[in-house]
């Protein structure tokens, strides 16, 4: 999706990266949203904010792909979902501690990416869209007839287990801080890929891949790394995410979670840094706080989503960082 | 004739004919799709929606207005495929300028408030909708049941799957259609309204869609999810068949449900993902579908 | 994740009141939440119904000392959104949740009010597991099991010459577990099951590819491992395919709703098990008078009668030991629960068993026929009584670890 929100109508404000390539505005920015990740707990309600983090990890990972690359995947549920499903299963069939089953999570993210990617790369836009979905959809089936996922049960009762031989993640404060520091992580990393000569060359790809061919880059090869890697990490999120509510279900392979994906990196901002988190945060509130408004709130995640398409393509960040005149 | 290649006929001979009636669904599901994407180069998500609305509307006519299923045939499509021309109106047409991604995004937005709105409206456990008396009842054909409302439904989604490729094909409106389609600004030279043209073919689209839903619903009870699971399955059926092809849409959706019917006899597990195979393999062999023009 | 406007305001207000401990001192509230199904196909034997009994044994009750507060949500038969609520519920002051038709929502909540030391009052949700390899002391399942179904329903048909079985089974922990427990009871009695196909749950409204299947096998029985609208669905599709012609139709769990829907013509001389009906005698018929206004002139139905016969229980419970001492530690309730004797006008007395397991009696109804009927809701004659202790499943076989420890 060439340029999401038209940021060619703004005139950005020139700003030199100050520290870890961040300009200063977004290390401001990026203060804040630290200092509220380490203050929140103490005020919410914990779980609600570690299921808030995961999601945010998850819009992150696929915003790598739309934001930087310019490729809409529809099927960002099977790495999340089956990242979970695995993570699950180390850590209660196999009795990995947590650290190594949020791992095993991204690994499976990993690997499936390498596979749906390099068929999935082959096509732009809408194509890649549609077979991606229908890899994801593929992946659904699995899960919904393989033996170790339950099928329709999930897998029940995953134990947090002990991080490290050291931290009992049964308290739901040490739980968090752990979601909180894979969570940074996570996004320290993507923004350090979309600022390293990689997310240059991906960059380019977005805005013009056969000018990036032509200058020798093989695009086939930057698009799939990028793609493994956004998979990697959205199978990181659903593991963690496995882990936290000790339980991993049918729900997050189905395709209407990668809607939901699309759905929170759209309000948030497309290629912005922070979009997806807000994005996230916007989303994931609102169905825990409207939900007294039974199916309405996926009328309003609708009608959010045609808004958000026909008024405000930049999404709340993007809006903002307009607004504002910097990028964040 | 008790067994086949060592499988029992009624359970060959059942799934085949089974095959043959999702065949018959996603042929007029994906025929919609094709038309709505070779004109306006929109991936319809809210097609599931649309077949879902058809089978509400007609439940509605028989409940609130006691309209019967003949009616709901004729009335159905055309309230459904009103609607599809408001959307067109109002949305769907300020996005034809940016990248065609915005249009999937916001058929799914739109489909995503459809499907809350039945849901809250009408709960989620389904409305039952009975098959008309004229075409109740089964023919024994001795190694199996044929019900006589299925064989219908196979009848009735050939003939309306040949018009639409007549009207196409054939006819002045396709002509311009197809015209249109090619190059839009040259036909438009020509003094055709295009604009016209593309709300007209969306609201033709969809009106398919709602078809479809009157003809499910005496089979598959009325409920608000009921297109939700079968457009993904749509989706794939179009890009096997390539993209905007009329004909490869068709043909590609009544074989795959066949297929599907007897992947279900001798390798039941393997029946639900078999059409997403056939995908990877189209993809990886034939890029533009099988009627497709890269 | 749905949870009705009552629901989320009482847990907001919990939520806000956040050292609400305190101020609960003076006069503390015991919170039930009813977590059912609002919205799907166990709407009508749940849902509101069980909401409005739960109501009924707060209002019977009258608790003095302490006030009492009945939430409700709904958990879409998800398990991931049956968990979460719970989890939430439970943080946020909810001592007992009731009802949760699903059994694999029933085992994943089971597992949190464990984890939490909360309450978990099981009226809605089949599977025996509940009080077998997975059983709590954190959990009471009140109202009927697959086990009591299997033995009520499956023994009588094989009884009769039904020996050999096909079955369509919901992909899910109850139907799973519904149908063990009848394969059990079927080869004991010398018969024999030729197969059996399973369907996504909840999103099957077509059987008939199943259905085809169950023709080809020849079975003479088909056992329906299945529950509500898609046991109406499966009944639908057999007889469109001439199913009926040459099979007996085993429905294994069917409730006074069911038959409601499918009608009396359709289902005269079904065969069902049934722990509460409502016409059974003086003390279920004055408690339906009480309760027929408000749950929309319907009389409740045995998962509903259920809510009613658990909560009344946990709050004498609660009553007996105080409820600050109840609101502290959830197995503790549990533990005085199973040591009192039950009593209540659905069930009449009875008591719940260490392995958590309700003890009452059970009964096969059989459907009547339309000119039987002598009035709206007047389905059932009854066809033979089940003590608690022989329709139930022994404690011995359920290899609960409770029962060994």
């Amino acid at each position: 999706m060439a340029a999401p929100g038209g940021f060619s109508g703004t005139d950005y404000k020139q700003e030199d990266a100050v520290l870890f390539g961040f300009t200063r505005t977004q290390l401001i920015a990026f203060l804040a949203m630290v200092a509220f990740i380490a203050i929140s707990p103490f005020f919410l309600y914990p779980v609600f904010l570690m299921k808030v983090l995961c999601f945010a990890l998850f819009a992150c990972a696929f915003n790598l792909l739309i934001g930087y690359v310019g490729l809409l995947s529809f099927g960002h549920a099977a790495y999340f979902g089956m990242g979970g499903y695995l993570a699950g299963h180390a850590a209660k069939v196999w009795g990995l501690p947590p650290e190594l089953a949020i791992l095993i999570g991204g690994a499976t993210g990993a690997a499936l990416g390498v596979v749906i990617g390099a068929i999935a790369i082959r096509r732009q836009g809408i194509y890649f869209a549609m077979i991606t979905l229908a890899f994801a959809q593929m992946v659904y089936f699995f899960c919904l007839q393989a033996e170790f996922t339950g099928g329709e049960d999930g897998i029940q009762a995953i134990p947090r287990g002990v991080l490290f031989g050291v931290f009992d993640l049964r308290s739901d404060m040490t739980m968090y801080w752990v979601v909180a520091i894979v969570f940074l992580a996570g996004f320290l990393l993507i923004h350090r890929i979309i600022h390293s000569p990689f997310g240059m060359v991906l960059k380019s790809i977005r805005e013009n891949e056969p000018r990036a061919t032509s200058l020798g880059y093989r695009t086939d090869d930057y698009k799939l790394v990028a793609f493994v890697l956004s998979a990697a990490l959205s199978g990181v999120a659903g593991g963690t995410k496995a882990i936290v509510f000790g339980i991993a279900t049918l729900t997050d392979v189905f395709w209407t979670m990668s809607g939901e994906v699309v759905l929170m990196s759209l309000v948030g901002g497309l290629g912005t840094i922070f979009g997806p988190v807000m994005g996230a945060a916007v989303i994931i509130t609102m169905q825990n706080y409207l939900a007294e408004f039974g199916a309405w709130v996926t009328v309003i995640q609708g009608v959010i989503f045609v808004l958000c398409v026909l008024a405000f393509r930049r999404g709340i960040v993007g809006e903002i960082g307009n607004w504002l005149r910097v990028r964040l | 004739m008790d067994e086949i290649f060592g499988i029992p006929a009624p359970l060959l001979f059942g799934q085949l004919l089974l095959g043959l009636i999702n065949g018959a669904f996603y042929a007029l599901l994906s025929l919609g799709l094709a038309v709505i994407f070779g004109m306006l180069n929109v991936i319809n998500f809210t097609h599931g929606a649309q077949f879902m609305m058809g089978a509400f509307v007609a439940w509605m006519l028989l409940n609130w207005a006691g309209l019967g299923y003949w009616w709901a045939l004729l009335v159905a499509p055309l309230v459904v495929g009103l609607t599809g021309v408001i959307i067109e109106k109002t949305m769907i047409s300020r996005l034809y300028k940016l990248d065609h991604l915005y249009g999937l995004l916001l058929t799914f937005g739109v489909g995503l408030v459809i499907e809350g709105v039945f849901r809250n409206e009408f709960g989620s456990s389904g409305m039952p909708y009975r098959i008309p008396a004229e075409l109740q009842g089964s023919w024994d054909l001795g190694f199996m049941f044929m019900p006589i409302y299925r064989g219908w439904v196979v009848i009735v989604a050939i003939v309306a799957c040949l018009a639409t490729w007549l009207v196409i094909e054939k006819t002045k409106i396709g002509s311009y259609l197809r015209a249109a389609t090619e190059n839009p600004a040259l036909v438009q030279a020509f003094g055709i309204n295009v604009p016209r043209m593309m709300t007209l073919t969306y609201g033709a689209g969809v009106a398919l869609a709602a078809f479809a839903g009157v003809l499910a619903a005496p089979i598959y009870s009325v409920n608000p999810q009921m297109g939700a699971n079968l457009i993904i399955i749509v989706f794939a059926v179009v890009v096997i068949g390539g993209m905007g092809s009329i004909l490869g849409s068709v043909v590609t959706g009544f074989t795959l449900g066949v297929i599907e019917g007897l992947t279900k006899v001798f390798w039941p597990e393997a029946s639900s993902t078999v059409i997403f195979v056939v995908m990877a393999i189209v993809l990886l062999t034939r890029p533009a579908g099988l009627f497709g023009r890269a | 994740m749905q949870i009705n406007r009552r629901g989320a305001l009482a847990a907001g207000a919990a939520l806000a009141a956040g050292a609400g401990a305190a101020r609960a001192q003076a006069r503390p509230t015991i919170r039930l939440g009813v977590l059912s199904d609002m919205s799907g196909p166990y709407r009508d034997a749940t849902g509101p119904g069980s909401v409005v009994m739960t109501q009924a044994a707060v209002a019977e009750f009258a608790a003095q000392g302490f006030q009492v507060e009945v939430l409700q949500a709904d958990h879409q038969n998800r398990p991931d959104v049956g968990a979460n609520l719970a989890r939430q519920w439970y943080d946020q002051g909810v001592d007992v949740i009731l009802d949760v038709p699903t059994s694999s929502v029933a085992l994943a909540i089971s597992g949190i009010a464990r984890e939490k030391n909360k309450v978990f009052l099981n009226s809605g949700a089949a599977t025996s597991d509940l009080t077998g390899p997975q059983c709590s002391p954190n959990t009471v399942h009140w109202t009927y099991d697959t086990y009591m179904l299997a033995k009520g329903t499956g023994a009588a048909i094989v009884r009769t010459g039904g020996d050999t079985w096909f079955f369509i089974t919901a992909d899910y922990a109850f139907g799973h577990a519904l149908q063990r427990d009848t394969t059990r009871f079927v080869e004991a009695a010398g018969g024999r099951v030729l197969g059996a196909a399973r369907y996504p749950f909840p999103a099957t409204t077509d059987f008939s590819a199943y259905v085809v299947q169950a023709r080809a096998s020849r079975a003479k029985v088909l056992g329906m491992a299945n529950a509500s609208t898609d046991t109406v669905n499966t009944i639908k599709a057999a007889r469109e395919f001439g199913l009926h012609r040459s099979m007996r139709l085993a429905a294994l769990l069917m409730g006074i709703v069911d038959v409601h829907a499918l009608g009396l013509d359709a289902g005269e001389g079904l065969l069902l098990t049934e722990s509460f009906y409502w016409d059974l005698n003086d003390r279920t018929r004055a408690l339906t008078r009480r309760v027929r206004a408000a749950n929309q002139n319907r009389p409740p139905a045995m998962v509903q009668a259920g809510c009613y016969g658990a909560a009344l229980h946990y709050l004498k419970a609660v009553a007996d030991m105080g409820p600050a001492a109840a609101k502290a530690d959830g197995r503790a309730v549990v533990a005085r629960m199973k040591a009192m004797p039950t009593d209540d006008d659905a069930f009449g007395p009875g008591r719940i068993r260490e392995d958590g397991r309700k003890l009452h009696p059970v009964y096969l109804f059989e459907v009547k026929g339309p000119r039987e009927s002598t009035g709206p809701w007047d389905y059932y004659k009854l066809a033979a009584t089940l003590s608690g202790e022989e329709a139930f499943r022994p404690l011995a076989e359920g290899n609960c670890p409770l029962v060994r420890s």
